[in-house]
């Protein structure tokens, strides 16, 4: 009995906390199933595709929504259905690999830099400044001559430009942190510096980077697609969203739906997304109230 | 009829968890040439009760539910917003209590004077900058900010904390108000220049003929300025007389707990066996900073000489107070001892093994049993993690407890501190900051040091909260056998736990000496100026 009585008291942390405070807010319930449904349905594709992917019927042409094509045909008479059911798997895929990566890189980045402070803060984001200012397209024709056409190269690429605004906002964060007692009181307890940036600074940081992170998906997304377009990343007959909403937007007049559903699907994921950041922001906040 | 007449004020928050009732049926009036002292701790409702005065309460949450404020026979509650504008700032003046944040850093202190008197809502009352310069001059020179002609075209970080609350009395005075409001306008100055700040209020009304409004929570200093005291709590008036009265025939029970609870007296159990044990050892200290402002070449480089020469001994088992106004290089003598900032020259030794020097890995050990206790409880504790973990931590990094054990040592450390046991899986924010200046206590004691620098421990507290921490650190000492120095710029709180104390004033190391001696017989002309400026609440009964 005495032994349960302390294992209810015994203190949850911050992600038990707010996993708890999360199932209550519906939106962000709401906003994960949706993200958990797409990428179920994602992984799923190939075997409940209606028709392949690169499947043509030319004869058949562009159609609008029907019972035999639930969203309709292409000018090539590829089901639409089946284009962003395969679309969605590289959209996500870049989307949540590709913001991993920078989330990864640039909190640590910006935690490090801004704790350490000093010259190794002033290297650090000398560097940063140098990736920034580096074209964007020079980099990609760059990548494309050294290692070739490959779908791996889209992370690289993606990666490598959004993890600077990551680690500068983190940066910012930290440094503000930096300066309150808590940080000081922890490195009088004695604490190694890693152990402060992992337990003390980072978790005081996620507001912002939470926010960001849930813009950065869908702009990762829409990059995916100028990549793309400029032969980095995926070559029709494959598909994605971002370049499905291309086409679509040049046949906009003619065959609406080319360009209505894959949008639909960019923006339901885009929502799903920020409904999910929103609660989560909030749950990760203890100040936010409990109830 | 009376300048200022509030009846029945009732002022609600309407807030996710109910109805806070902030004021409740709160009367009082106020004549010109008087000052009414609105006492009572944070949360009591007195700065709610002048703020909507002014109409500056955010509604919502805020609704005045009822009542009235007649200011010259109008009321100030139903007026419209064009009239409020009129009395802001005209008729009736705020100075708030940070002067560090109430004055634009960007604007000279001179062109934010004048601001009101050029572009007057009124335009036949606006001034021309000549005459307006000349009439905010004059009045820095009567708020006694020397040289007011030059320092007119210096910015607010040029002035010190006192200084620039000054400015700020002075910026109230411009437009002649009638009605002075006063938002614990000396809570964050030293008590020397606070004692000033009070004169000048107090000399200010008389040549001025103002009314003044002054919200405290420290019945201490108001003793000495107010004609008429307001005690509130809870948002309910608990008394109001006049000033001797409450300080001699107070009727209600949460006055005399006020009253108790100022720090007074010397420390009980001051004759404890001095064990001649020296814990702690600091020989010719210093401890400089590089001054990035003030270098102008690159070749000379500038130093604050924070910590200039200090050499003292702590001895095991007692409180040493460090005292000093701010500037002093207190804080920082505390953090060299501690090695949280280097140690420029001299050395610190700790049971004889010398700290100075040792590198951050041969240090680690020795954290452990040097501890800090910092001043402000809202921002030494990390918002997101539990009172537990904040707890756990240290025991689990230092080793000092298993995964098994940690539960039962943590719910100890919290009877120790004396919060429930229930509480543990709150955040920081859910409790109120006694709460959390005893939750920062817990994790200094958890890994059972033998020395604690505490740092202005309860200088952000109220002071019935401050006492009875105070009682809490004591105890703790006693009970754990720890020895302490005690860093605050309040000498009566320093009277009454510390066994000796030592003054700085400008980094250097001015007296030290038992306690009750240093108040007896101060020897140094600084020391004697620092204690005559406590402001007392005894002082009324002469």
């Amino acid at each position: 009995m005495a032994e349960q009585h302390n294992m209810a008291q015994e203190g949850s942390s911050l992600w038990a906390d707010a996993w708890i405070k999360l199932r209550k807010n519906y939106l962000a319930v709401f906003g994960l199933t949706v993200i958990v449904l797409l990428c179920i349905v994602s992984l799923l594709t190939p075997w409940i595709a209606p028709y392949g992917y690169e499947q043509q019927n030319l004869i058949l042409g562009a159609t609008p929504p029907s019972a035999a094509h639930w969203l309709g045909t292409d000018i090539f008479g590829r089901d639409m259905l089946t284009r962003i059911m395969y679309g969605g798997r590289v959209s996500l895929m870049v989307g949540f690999i590709a913001t991993a990566v920078a989330l990864v890189i640039g909190i640590l980045w910006g935690a490090i830099a801004g704790f350490l402070g000093g010259r190794v803060d002033a290297l650090m984001m000398r560097i940063v400044d140098i990736m920034y200012a580096l074209p964007f397209m020079i980099f990609i024709v760059l990548l494309m001559v050294v290692f070739g056409r490959n779908i791996l190269l889209l992370f690289v690429a993606i990666g490598a430009v959004e993890w600077l605004t990551m680690a500068r906002i983190v940066r910012g964060q930290v440094m503000a942190l930096r300066q309150q007692e808590f940080i000081e009181a922890a490195y009088s307890m004695g604490l190694s510096q890693w152990t402060i940036i992992r337990r003390h600074i980072i978790p005081n940081t996620l507001g912002p980077v939470i926010v960001y992170t849930t813009l950065t998906i869908p702009s990762v997304m829409l990059l995916e697609a100028f990549l793309s377009f400029l032969g980095l990343g995926i070559q029709p007959p494959e598909s994605s969203w971002g370049l499905l909403i291309n086409y679509g937007v040049e046949t906009m007049e003619e065959y609406p739906w080319l360009l209505i559903f894959p949008g639909i699907a960019l923006s339901l994921t885009l929502f799903a997304l920020n409904f999910l950041g929103d609660g989560l922001r909030d749950a990760l906040d203890p100040r936010a109230s409990k109830d | 009829m009376a300048l200022l007449e509030v009846n029945n004020l009732a002022v609600h928050f309407h807030t996710r968890n109910g109805v806070v009732k902030a004021v409740d049926d709160v009367s009082f009036s106020l004549d010109l040439g008087e000052t009414l002292a609105i006492v009572g701790e944070s949360g009591s409702g007195k700065s709610v009760t002048c703020y909507s005065l002014l109409d500056l309460l955010p509604k919502p949450p805020a609704v005045i539910e009822g009542g009235s404020a007649l200011f010259n026979g109008e009321d100030l509650l139903t007026c419209s917003a064009d009239q409020m504008r009129h009395y802001r700032g005209n008729d009736i003046a705020m100075i708030f209590q940070d002067p560090m944040t109430s004055l634009n850093p960007f604007l000279t202190v001179g062109e934010q004077l004048i601001e009101p008197l050029i572009y007057h809502p009124d335009p036949s009352l606006r001034q021309s900058r000549a005459s307006a310069r000349e009439e905010a001059i004059s009045l820095l020179n009567e708020v006694g900010i020397v040289e007011a002609e030059k320092r007119f075209n210096s910015y607010p970080h040029e002035f010190s904390g006192g200084m620039r609350q000054r400015v700020m009395i002075a910026m109230a005075l411009i437009n002649k108000p009638r009605l002075l409001i006063c938002d614990e306008p000396t809570t964050a100055l030293d008590v020397t220049i606070q004692a000033q700040i009070l004169k000048l209020i107090k000399n200010l009304q008389r040549t001025r003929d103002v009314a003044v409004i002054f919200i405290s929570h420290d019945l201490g200093v108001v003793s000495g300025i107010a004609d008429k005291v307001l005690v509130m709590c809870d948002g309910k008036v608990q008394e109001q007389n006049k000033t001797e009265h409450i300080f001699q025939h107070s009727q209600s029970d949460y006055t005399q707990k006020l009253l108790a609870a100022i720090p007074r007296g010397a420390k009980a159990t001051a004759n404890r066996t001095e064990s001649g044990n020296k814990l702690i050892e600091v020989k010719n200290l210093k401890t400089y900073f590089k001054d990035f402002s003030a270098s102008q070449g690159a070749k000379s480089t500038h130093y604050i000489k924070a910590v200039e020469d200090i050499s003292l001994d702590i001895q095991k088992g007692e409180i040493l107070g460090l005292v000093g106004e701010s500037g002093s290089g207190k804080s920082t003598l505390g953090r060299s001892i501690l090695q949280l900032v280097p140690n420029t020259e001299g050395t610190v030794s700790f049971a004889n093994t010398q700290l100075t020097g040792l590198t951050a890995s041969q240090m680690t050990a020795y954290r452990r049993k040097l501890q800090m206790i910092f001043q402000d409880p809202y921002a030494s504790l990390n918002p997101r993690m539990t009172v537990y973990e904040t707890l756990a931590e240290p025991l689990l990094y230092h080793d000092l407890a298993t995964r098994k054990t940690v539960n039962q040592q943590v719910q100890l450390l919290m009877d120790d501190v004396g919060l429930a046991r229930s509480s543990l899986r709150k955040y920081p924010h859910e409790f109120s900051g006694g709460q959390r200046q005893r939750i920062a206590i817990g994790r200094a004691i958890a890994t059972k040091p033998q020395f604690i620098v505490a740092d202005e421990p309860v200088s952000a507290l109220d002071v019935t909260i401050q006492s009875q921490i105070l009682n809490l650190i004591v105890d703790l000492v006693e009970r754990h056998n720890l020895t302490m120095l005690f860093i605050s710029h309040d000498l009566s709180v320093v009277r009454k736990i510390c066994d000796r104390v030592v003054v700085m004033q400008q980094g250097k190391l001015v007296e030290q000496g038992k306690t009750e001696q240093l108040w007896a017989d101060p020897q140094e002309v600084y020391t004697r100026s620092l204690l005559a400026a406590i402001p007392m609440a005894d002082r009324v009964k002469v």
